[in-house]
């Protein structure tokens, strides 16, 4: 339906976007790419007095890429990771996860701080976030602080986020040469949300055991975390066709999906084994 | 509140609430109907337009978020005299029956090849997933697609 009536304000400044979310008190909600909010408000799931839309906010649109990891500003849509050549090497788990990223459309709008801040439990990026041991960048009235991506998201659509606060920044970690990785997620239909998806990565040591080993896990949980106990099976040993078969099974334990119409529990369960095998095996 | 934006090369001031959509203010402000909304939700891509040359969806966007912006809808993908060469090709593959999502399709197939007048049957098949068609099978639709993209080579 049509959208519920409110204001709208495109503030010039960061500090002036924070002032005007603070003296809402809750009421006002920003806005950038508005490819989860404006559905949102189609179905008048919010209602707030004011949109505070950040478009115009300078400096936000940068993908930073250094010896000290990647800052993707929060204004950098989907299409300019795409479009990023350097990311291929930099960070290629992060370019292949975004090409699943919804559709064309969306990815040419769609931002890295709205997803976060959204934080959808199928959405790629903050899978990505925890998998990668990211940190996210916030500003509110107080100044700025910094949360790891394991800390901010709380659950389905919740995250550590203040209504007064607003992100600004994901910090990934540098990305070492030789890193295996695999990315992997099923969903019905092309550009749907996943019913499930696994980030994966580790590096190798000297004697070809696995070491650092990351499992990311999206869509079948309520918020994307880490398995940890498939991960330690795999931390100091070979990933083989064996190594990799136990690790799909402790994923499929660990998780703790629940059902709905797209698929039951006991389906995205058996998927998150059949993710991790197929992610472990692409690395 | 007055919004200051080009539409299809015209410099154009639309008077819209703050919660109207870019669609909404196409249509009713404007009067450019081919412009289609089935969802209104930022599902069915009938909607599609051309946002300073990135297709996007105008159900999904706020008509101020289009201020200073160049905005081209599927009028103004040909001259009212001769059809485009990608409506010629969909009319050349019978691309389409009911037509309501054509100008949807059209608009993206328009964004994609001015981009990437090379794409691939695959790399159509990922761009246009987001715009459902629910008499053609989109097997012609691709095929037009396809069909169109010499048009676009050496420049459009």
């Amino acid at each position: 339906m049509k959208l519920p009536s409110l204001d709208y304000a495109a503030p010039a400044t960061l500090e002036d976007a924070v002032r005007l979310l603070a003296a809402h008190d809750g009421d006002a909600i920003p806005i950038a790419g508005g490819q989860s909010l404006m559905p949102v408000l189609a179905f008048r799931l919010a209602a707030p007095a004011l949109l505070v839309d950040l478009g115009k906010l300078p400096g936000l649109d940068r993908i930073d890429i250094s010896a000290s990891g990647i800052g993707l500003g929060a204004l950098v849509c989907w299409r300019d990771i795409e479009d990023d050549a350097r990311l291929a090497t930099a960070h290629p788990l992060l370019a292949q996860a975004i090409r699943h990223v919804a559709h064309y459309q969306i990815r040419n709008r769609g931002t890295v701080g709205g997803s976060l801040a959204h934080a959808d439990p199928a959405a790629e990026l903050p899978g990505i976030a925890v998998a990668c041991d990211a940190e996210i960048r916030l500003v509110g009235p107080a100044g700025a602080r910094t949360v790891t991506a394991d800390d901010f998201f709380l659950g389905p659509l919740m995250t550590a986020l203040e209504p007064d606060e607003l992100v600004v920044e994901l910090r990934l970690p540098p990305w070492p040469a030789g890193r295996r990785w695999g990315f992997e997620e099923f969903s019905r239909r092309r550009g749907d949300f996943a019913l499930a998806g696994i980030a994966a990565h580790y590096d190798l040591a000297a004697d070809g055991t696995a070491r650092d080993v990351h499992i990311g896990v999206i869509g079948a949980c309520d918020r994307p975390h880490r398995l940890t106990t498939a991960e330690a099976l795999l931390n100091g040993s070979r990933i083989d066709d064996d190594t990799i078969a136990a690790a799909a099974s402790a994923a499929c334990r660990e998780v703790d999906p629940t059902g709905d119409m797209h698929g039951d529990a006991d389906y995205r369960r058996a998927l998150v084994g059949t993710l991790v095998e197929r992610a472990l095996g692409a690395s | 509140m007055k919004i200051h934006t080009e539409v299809n090369g015209d410099a154009v001031e639309i008077e819209a609430e703050p919660r109207t959509t870019l669609a909404d203010a196409l249509r009713h402000a404007l009067g450019l109907t081919g412009t289609h909304l089935g969802c209104e939700h930022g599902v069915c891509g009938a909607c599609t337009v051309i946002v300073d040359g990135r297709a996007v969806r105008s159900c999904l966007m706020l008509a101020v978020q289009a201020e200073g912006a160049r905005v081209v809808t599927v009028e103004g993908l040909s001259d009212d005299e001769a059809l485009s060469p990608l409506q010629a090709s969909f009319r050349k593959h019978h691309a389409l029956q009911c037509g309501f999502c054509t100008p949807g399709m059209i608009t993206t197939a328009h964004a994609l090849l001015s981009d990437e007048p090379d794409a691939d049957a695959d790399r159509i098949r990922d761009v246009l997933s987001g715009n459902l068609c629910r008499c053609t099978g989109y097997i012609n639709i691709v095929e037009a697609v396809l069909d169109a993209r010499a048009a676009y080579r050496g420049g459009d």
